[in-house]
């Protein structure tokens, strides 16, 4: 009966291929670490180097996994708060298909070294426009599902991913700006330090908006409806969601501190940053007060588990955010990996686990059928804990480590460490580092394995009910 | 119920129509990138050489007067990478170095001690796209110029941990094969004197000798003039 008020099978090939980019991408992840701790493993092949397997590590788990998570999740939760179908199924489809092929575009070009060099932004200009043809089509599709709705007003979810869509635009747009050489080559029409500011006004909002605003916007939805409570506070979501639009555009500035960009422009992307606790806390808060009276369903509902955990990390990594922007932390933090833990700590544990959340939580709903086992559900919940725990832990300790070493003065006054010392004393974290992203790994596979039986017990029923009603 | 105002006349606005929501994102989603990024552009504190001069090499020389870079000579001031230092940084752009060096020295004793003077904005006026980065893997490298021999380099990038036993650097064997190509290299230094690089006639035809050459002699050509264009001044400060 559902079926045929809203258009949902665009959105179950999405989630599957949401799962497969997870694995992908921590997959790629999982090695380019390892080549950190076991140089060998570059194998002298230029295809497979760090310098070319990391822009697809971040490509596949952020525009991959994340863009098909994102997708998914608008598409659905756009529908069923507005009681009505997709604007245009046929245009989802054209969103899924040339997503996909953007994406098998990046696992070309980005190990044959054909990049922009502009983290989380490398892949060159042909498929740049690609990219915004099929995002403005998705945008497209869910303002238009917005308008056509049967309620009165719009839910909150839809802020956020709305929010989302328009930042992205911005920001692909002119940090895209290039001039193409040939097929396979641009330089970007900014040099030095403006390049810098607006490559990082970008990097920081991919994280405010693709990572946060739009998986905010998955929160607001499968929370309360996983919870089965109304979401705490509406007066705190508009406060938060308004101060977070206007205020995280500002941060990128915060990744120059002390560096060739004026001090002026460090200090205000300091500023704003630190002012950021407040209406990043004021989304956490909501989440997990959405809980509140009903605490004991995390006893059994390992699905909303994943959910409250997701909310822990990100109250947490969007505390040490604040902190790593301020200045006099910034010159320790800066440059090492405690900025690399970071980003983990918010895209394992906050990004990856509410995605994993409203995943299960879909599926079920998807393909009318519980999780083939809840065990494995929770056995997925603690490898992606204990994983995101040792894999930040170990970073926390090499960054915090490498900034001190650089710094060391001995008692003559001269430079304690050589730089390869630092190299050096990096090695233990380096392996415990990629022996926790195998452990994060790990339990992405149980989750396709999970999905997948799902998906086959939920067709052989549906078969056997066929059979018994043409019998 | 559904006709009372919860919030304000504006927020229950915006909640009932969506266009009007939109217009309201599309405003408040620009003011942080406006008021840090347009300024960039034309403040004349961003770049020091407005204030010196002389750390740029032909800083007000009109367009139709440059001079070749043939001319230029170590210490002249920042001026555009030639054929083969260009040809070099495609190189490293494509091997994606930025990865794990930094060219962006912080303006801390240590760091200092430990790559040389503090970074300038004009030292990276032509770098399309800049190549700053966001993390010390290895060491920064944005005065690495001039501190090994051409060697040592060569050495480096085929095994590197024959000559740093600590390092976790891949092995780049290819460089020494593969070859740049002329034509090509032509058309880069066309697209960036296009977005604002000062090359004259002459110094675009200099591509066509660069043809043949290694990418290793590139790399290291590249690597050797970094941080060696302008001739910093201890006790100046550039940056007030």
């Amino acid at each position: 009966m559902e079926e045929t008020k809203y258009d949902f099978d665009v959105i179950r090939w999405f989630s599957i291929m949401a799962v497969v980019y997870l694995v992908v991408g921590t997959l790629v992840g999982t090695f380019i670490a390892s080549q950190l701790a076991w140089p060998f493993l570059n194998f002298d092949i230029a295809e497979l180097t760090f310098g070319r397997l990391r822009p697809l590590h971040t490509n596949a788990v952020i525009f991959a996994f994340g863009g098909c998570t994102l997708f998914a999740t608008a598409f659905y939760s756009v529908q069923r708060t507005g009681g009505t179908s997709l604007w245009s199924p046929k245009m989802a489809w054209f969103t899924f298909w040339g997503w996909n092929l953007i994406i098998v575009a990046a696992v070309i070009t980005l190990p044959l070294g054909i990049t922009q060099s502009k983290e989380y932004a490398e892949l060159e200009w042909p498929i740049d426009l690609a990219i915004a043809v099929v995002w403005l089509s998705f945008g497209l599709n869910f303002i238009m599902t917005i308008a056509k709705r049967k309620t009165s007003h719009i839910y909150v979810s839809n802020w956020f991913f709305m929010g989302m869509f328009v930042m992205i635009t911005y920001l692909h747009v002119v940090n895209s700006l290039a001039i193409p050489v040939s097929l396979f080559k641009s330089y970007s029409i900014f040099s030095g330090v403006q390049d810098a500011m607006i490559q990082w006004w970008w990097g920081h909002n991919a994280v405010g908006f693709y990572l946060t605003a739009g998986f905010l916007g998955i929160m607001y939805y499968f929370v309360p409806k996983q919870a089965n409570r109304p979401i705490f506070s509406y007066r705190l979501s508009v406060l938060h969601f308004w101060a977070l639009m206007f205020g995280y555009v500002w941060l990128g500035a915060h990744h120059l501190q002390y560096t060739a960009l004026p001090d002026w422009t460090g200090s205000v992307g300091a500023a704003i940053s630190l002012a950021m606790i407040i209406p990043s806390w004021g989304g956490a808060i909501n989440g997990m007060m959405t809980l509140s009276g009903a605490w004991d369903k995390l006893r059994e509902d390992y699905i909303l588990r994943f959910m409250i955990m997701s909310l822990a990390f990100y109250a947490m990594s969007t505390f040490e955010g604040p902190v790593m922007s301020a200045k006099s932390v910034n010159a320790l933090s800066h440059y090492t990996d405690w900025t690399v833990g970071h980003v983990h700590s918010g895209a394992l544990g906050w990004v990856a686990m509410v995605s994993a959340g409203a995943l299960y939580h879909m599926i079920e709903k998807l393909w009318g059928i519980k999780m083939y086992s809840a065990k494995l559900v929770n056995i997925h919940f603690w490898t992606s804990t204990i994983g995101t725990v040792v894999y930040i832990t170990a970073m926390w300790v090499s960054g915090i480590m490498q900034g001190l070493m650089w710094r060391d003065y001995d008692e003559f006054g001269t430079l304690t460490y050589t730089f390869a010392e630092s190299v050096a004393a990096m090695h233990p974290y380096y392996a415990m580092r990629a022996i926790g992203g195998m452990i994060f790994f790990s339990g992405g596979v149980i989750m396709l394995y999970n999905v997948i039986m799902t998906i086959r017990k939920a067709s052989t029923e549906r078969s056997s009910t066929a059979a018994a009603a043409t019998a | 119920m559904a006709d009372k105002i919860h919030s304000t006349k504006l927020q229950d606005k915006a909640e009932r129509n969506v266009f009007v929501m939109f217009v309201l994102l599309l405003v408040t989603l620009s003011v942080g990138g406006l008021v840090e990024i347009v300024p960039l552009f034309y403040l004349d504190d961003t770049m020091e050489h407005n204030k010196h001069p002389e750390i740029v090499w032909q800083a007000n020389v009109a367009k139709a007067d440059r001079k070749d870079l043939s001319t230029w000579k170590t210490g002249d001031g920042v001026r555009p990478y030639t054929a083969l230092e260009q040809a070099g940084r495609d190189i490293y752009i494509r091997e994606g170095c930025y990865l794990c060096h930094s060219q962006q020295i912080r303006p801390f004793r240590d760091e200092a001690e430990r790559y040389g003077h503090y970074s300038l904005a004009s030292e990276s006026m032509y770098d399309h796209p800049f190549q700053w980065g966001s993390k010390r893997t290895g060491p920064d490298l944005a005065r690495v110029g001039g501190k090994y021999s051409d060697e040592w380099h060569v050495q480096h990038m085929l095994a590197p941990r024959s000559v740093v036993p600590e390092s976790v650097m891949p092995n780049y064997p290819w460089l020494m094969e593969n070859t740049v190509d002329g034509k090509q290299l032509e058309r880069n230094l066309k697209g960036l004197r296009m977005i604002g690089v000062p090359y004259t006639d002459a110094d675009i035809a200099t591509a066509a000798d660069v043809d043949g050459k290694s990418e290793m002699e590139a790399l290291v050509a590249y690597l050797q003039v970094l941080g060696t264009m302008a001739n910093l001044k201890e006790g100046v400060d550039y940056r007030e």
